[in-house]
């Protein structure tokens, strides 16, 4: 009798008619009366300082309205705190036009703007910067040497958990032994929108900032504390986010320089960055790993070692969890992790998809399929063999975990049982066929939140919360969760978000926006419907009169008896009789801190791949990639489905294709489009299979879920590492497998 | 990107006196390259002179010597659907399909395809030294970032390579450019078209900055038979090459009568050395007959760090394609699967 709640339910995205439309407006869309254009000069040496800027063929185009460099640029906030954002790591943050100083190469030098965006381009191209260079390094593989623990660590990042037992002790003595070093090479974000920022002058000392970003609080604080702007009179607001994969979390250079010439000329400016540009910040770090795996003879786990160290620039001390996950993957009594930074002339790494754990995993679960090989155990059974049932790291149970089962899920629907243990052993054709798999782990969080709701006496309900939707579903299942809540179809929810004036929420990252703004969206729909309540029994001749909130049903747009769905009130008529045109409640959800405390609380997931290799000619396919993936309460298995996806395809670029090549004499990166810097595409992908495994977890957020933005990419590099292994007896190292690496090493060689 | 001003001439005739008043002058058809090139800064037109209206030029026409002659405006996309095309010259449509994606193709012209200029990193990125974009500057790619870089034909001064995957057919083919110029028409054989780099590099064709190509002229010998175009690269599609085979037989029992092969992806121009293709005639189509070619086509090939690949690469390459040839079983280009 009572409908199919929406949560749980495959819905189609409630904004992917305005976004095929063109109706969603982004950052670089947004009109503006009397806007003016500007246009980035990018840096060309990787550290030293500018001698001379001549702006003068610049200036003398007409429609140029002023050429912005360090020389002139306006004052900002003198402190470095205040240039730090939200999610700034420990350092000094860059600020864009600060001073002659050259801390990387693609640095802005200038800003260029106009009365419209092709007059700005082309008086940009006309600035001629002259520069006296210094002795720059951009080579982890050298600056290695150097690297160091980072003193101060940064908010929210675990450093690597204390040693527990004696590892090196344990490896000694350990009969079977795997030590490898491990590398992902550079990789940048490129989300399909370039970064831009829209500043719309609004008078009187107001702004409205249309920013590409992942958190708009972020971004109004920021404005506020460099600009010395009060929050009153800065409102920024992002609806729709055209990926961004980590490169939003911080506020981006653009945004800087988009505030600073609106404040300076007094008028609407658009700054927005070419696809060259977006090769000029946030990136994920280059990384080395290094493991060493002892077990016994039938391949338990005696010691883990895993150092790592990533690159940063010379100004932040960028951190991600690497190594952590190494203890906690399996049961092993001896562990020693590591993780230093190496300082090159850059700009600072960000987050991206799954920060460190792709890194660090695809090392551990490279090695582990290592250690298969070795110890002549199949390595699904070597993970089951090793599982872990707690957290060891920090002595703890887990929330829930089924990784298990992820396992199991998995290896049926891959036909794990069929694969043949010797490398090189199967073979179609003239290809050779690899079946590998590896796990894959992450942080399941949640952060605190607030929410509003509005019921109108119209039968609409509005829920809002300053979270952002780069893309993953947030306005759908946020939509879901508050029709659910009222028993209403999700045609009546309107969701807004991506607005500084609504109610605090902390960026769109690390997996929990579902947990976290969901819990909100709930609890503010709750909120909402107690008031109701109270007005529906009050209504003259109430059949609820009786009933309390826990005896009635939201059903189609009516309030009935659990007990007896034929009796109850319209909402309609419940607010008429309460008098209430509209009831609006904000609400604050928060983890449980308790909980927290008692119980760790990660995401898992089995990876199964299949790769065919022309080993002649180095060609690869991956035709088959299976992922368990056990993350709590699916919310809406369509948007999660896509969302996991989209993480197991860059997994597979990762592995096979994505790669910012350095020229370390220049200190640049070369290859800074997409023609040159490789993302899968649809020729590259067959079939990826996404089994979502039951799991309760009634202690991560109030409504079950445990969050799956990042889950996908983790391991699936590992995977098909591990699957060219078995298909070719090759075990590379080095990220992207490319062509080239599939060609040159002897079948023959085995693990270090 | 710089400011230019845009003439959209009516006529042949019309267009070459727009191109011949100003030498910063520039024709667009398709753009798909130069248009990159202007954002990048690295072409930097005066003037652009559309030539997407000449009359006459979009026509795909039987010749009187029994060949085809494609008109300068043909789209990729309508070379590789023709099926007089597909037909007699199997490998052409081919390696058209083996590059770009359908949204380029479909902008894509013939004679814009000829002129696409090379992907070397340091030529596109305006912050550093290219002899190719800025004569006497440099090369970085030697001793840089070089994995897509050139192993034959280099100089000191340029080791870029052509980025065509068309050309590399129509080099296997024995095409004709025909172009107009001031002076009127002339024929450029297609071995002639592209120029190696020498003390040169900024120049990459025989063209002249007066001249517009007006059509290319396929001889009537097509390899229907047996040809393919294997194409090697980073990611199974929409990839430059990293090593390109264009091969085409002609065999008489299980011997070669003729060869044509011809590399993308390893020079300034569409590779062939007719001495190599000669030696094969006369051998059985087998193994040890495209390993002999193979070392001929590659004699002095030199790798420049990582790029070294290429050559080993290109030698397994060749031998595939010409088996593939052979067999008559040539690389489809739709499943990624190398036969």
């Amino acid at each position: 009798m009572l409908k199919e709640p929406h949560v749980g339910a495959p819905r189609s995205r409630v904004d992917g008619r305005a976004k095929v439309t063109g109706e969603a407006k982004y950052a670089a869309e947004f009109p503006a009366p009397g806007l003016a254009h500007g246009h980035v000069v990018s840096g060309a040496i990787a550290r030293g300082r500018i001698t001379g800027i001549d702006t003068t063929a610049a200036c003398a185009v007409p429609g140029v309205l002023e050429v912005f460099t360090h020389e002139n640029r306006p004052r900002t906030a003198w402190f470095d705190y205040k240039h730090r954002d939200e999610v700034a790591p420990p350092g000094s943050p860059f600020r864009p036009l600060y001073d002659e100083t050259i801390l990387y190469s693609g640095q802005p030098v200038a800003l260029v703007v106009a009365e419209d965006s092709g007059t700005a381009r082309h008086a940009a191209s006309l600035v001629r910067v002259e520069y006296e260079a210094g002795a720059h390094e951009t080579d982890l593989l050298r600056a290695r040497e150097d690297a160091y623990v980072p003193p101060k660590r940064r908010s929210g990042i675990s450093p690597p958990p204390k040693p527990r037992g004696d590892a090196v002790a344990a490896l000694a003595e350990a009969p079977l032994r795997v030590e490898a070093e491990y590398r992902i090479a550079t990789e940048h974000h490129n989300p399909m929108e370039m970064h831009a920022t829209t500043v719309v002058w609004e008078g009187g000392g107001k702004l409205t900032v249309h920013d590409k970003i992942q958190g708009v609080l972020n971004s109004q604080g920021y404005i506020c504390n460099v600009f010395g702007l009060s929050k009153e009179d800065v409102r920024v607001v992002s609806p729709f986010v055209g990926g961004a994969f980590g490169s939003g979390l911080r506020p981006q250079y653009q945004l800087f320089l988009a505030v600073m010439a609106a404040l300076a000329l007094k008028r609407s400016v658009r700054v927005v960055l070419t696809r060259d540009q977006m090769f000029t910040f946030s990136h994920r770090p280059e990384t080395i790993n290094q493991v060493a795996l002892g077990a016994a003879a039938d391949g338990m786990l005696r010691a883990i070692r895993h150092d790592a160290i990533g690159a940063t620039s010379r100004f932040e001390d960028h951190q991600e969890v690497v190594v952590n996950w190494s203890g906690l993957l399996y049961h092993c009594d001896n562990v020693e992790l590591g993780y230093k930074l190496a300082q090159l002339d850059i700009h600072t790494p960000a987050d991206m998809r799954a920060p460190g754990a792709p890194l660090g995993v695809f090392a551990l679960e490279s090695a582990m399929d290592e250690l298969a090989d070795k110890a002549g155990i199949d390595p699904l059974e070597l993970r089951l063999k090793n599982y872990a049932e707690t957290d060891e790291n920090e002595g703890k149970p887990y929330t829930s975990k089924e990784l298990r089962a992820a396992y199991r899920l998995g290896a049926e629907r891959f036909g794990w049982s069929r694969r043949s243990a010797a490398p090189r052993s199967m073979r179609e054709g003239r290809e050779l066929v690899g079946w590998g798999l590896a796990s894959g782990v992450w942080e399941a969080q949640m952060q605190q939140t607030s929410a509003r709701a509005v019921l109108t006496a119209d039968g609409r309900l509005e829920v809002a919360t300053a979270t952002a939707d780069i893309g993953t579903g947030t306005y759908t299942i946020l939509a879901q969760i508050a029709a659910d809540a009222f028993g209403l179809p999700m045609e009546s929810v309107t969701v807004r978000i991506g607005d500084s004036s609504l109610p605090k929420s902390p960026i769109e990252g690390g997996s929990w926006t579902a947990a976290s703004a969901g819990s909100a969206v709930q609890a503010a729909c709750h909120a909402v419907r107690e008031t109701l309540f109270r007005h529906a029994r009050g209504a003259e001749g109430s059949p609820l009169g009786n009933a309390d909130l826990d005896h009635v049903a939201f059903v189609d747009g009516r309030i009935v008896l659990a007990a007896d769905p034929d009796r109850g009130i319209g909402l309609i008529e419940a607010m008429r009789a309460g008098g209430a045109e509209r009831i609006e409640h904000e609400q604050t959800a928060s983890p449980d801190k308790a909980n927290q405390k008692r119980y760790s609380s990660y995401t898992h997931s089995a990876i199964f791949a299949e790769v065919r290799v022309d080993e002649e000619l180095g060609v690869l396919r991956v035709t088959c990639i299976v992922t368990a993936v056990a993350a709590g309460k699916i919310l809406n298995p369509k948007t999660a489905r896509s969302q996991v996806i989209g993480g197991v395809v860059w997994g597979m670029g990762m592995a096979l294709e994505e790669e910012t090549l350095a020229d370390h004499r220049l200190g640049r990166f070369m290859n800074h489009n997409l023609a040159e810097y490789h993302v899968p595409v649809n020729a590259d992908v067959h079939d990826i299979d996404v089994i979502f495994v039951e799991e309760q977890d009634s202690r991560t957020s109030p409504i079950g879920v445990k969050g799956l933005g990042e889950i996908g990419i983790v391991g699936t590099a590992a995977a098909i590492a591990n699957a060219i292994h078995h298909a070719t007896g090759k075990r590379i190292r080095d990220l992207p497998i490319t062509l080239d690496k599939l060609l040159e090493r002897p079948p023959a060689e085995r693990a270090r | 990107m710089n400011r230019f001003t845009y003439a959209r001439p009516a006529d042949l005739a019309g267009a070459l006196r727009e191109i011949a008043r100003d030498p910063g002058a520039r024709f667009i058809a398709g753009g798909t390259n130069l248009v990159d090139l202007m954002k990048y800064d690295v072409e930097r037109p005066t003037r652009l002179v559309d030539v997407t209206r000449l009359p006459g030029l979009d026509a795909i026409e039987e010749t009187a010597a029994g060949g085809l002659r494609i008109g300068a405006l043909v789209s990729n996309t309508a070379i590789a659907y023709d099926a007089r095309i597909g037909r007699r010259y199997p490998l052409l449509a081919s390696a058209v399909l083996a590059g770009a994606s359908p949204q380029l193709r479909n902008a894509a012209s013939t004679g814009g395809n000829l002129l696409q200029r090379t992907r070397c990193y340091y030529f596109y990125d305006a912050a550093t030294p290219c002899n190719k974009r800025e004569p006497g500057s440099g090369c970085p790619a030697i001793g840089g970032v070089n994995r897509i870089h050139a192993i034959l034909g280099t100089s000191e001064h340029c080791i870029a390579t052509h980025p065509s995957d068309m050309c590399v057919a129509l080099a296997a083919l024995e095409a004709v450019v025909q172009v107009a110029g001031p002076g009127g028409e002339r024929a450029i054989p297609f071995a002639e078209f592209h120029r190696l780099p020498g003390d040169h590099p900024e120049r990459d064709t025989t063209l002249c900055q007066d001249e517009i190509i007006t059509a290319v002229e396929l001889p009537p010998e097509g390899f229907a038979e047996h040809h393919t175009y294997l194409k090697l690269r980073d990611r199974l599609s929409y990839a430059f090459a990293l090593v390109s085979v264009a091969a085409a037989l002609e065999l008489d029992g299980g011997r070669i009568a003729r060869a044509r092969i011809a590399l993308g992806g390893v020079a300034h121009k569409p590779w062939r050395m007719p001495e190599a293709e000669a030696a094969l005639a006369g051998q059985p189509a087998e193994a040890a007959s495209f390993a002999l070619a193979a070392d001929r086509l590659l004699a002095g090939a030199q790798g420049h760090g990582h790029n070294d690949f290429k050559i080993d690469l290109a030698r397994r390459a060749i031998l595939r394609a010409l088996s593939q040839a052979a067999a008559g079983t040539p690389q489809s280009q739709t499943d990624k699967r190398i036969r």
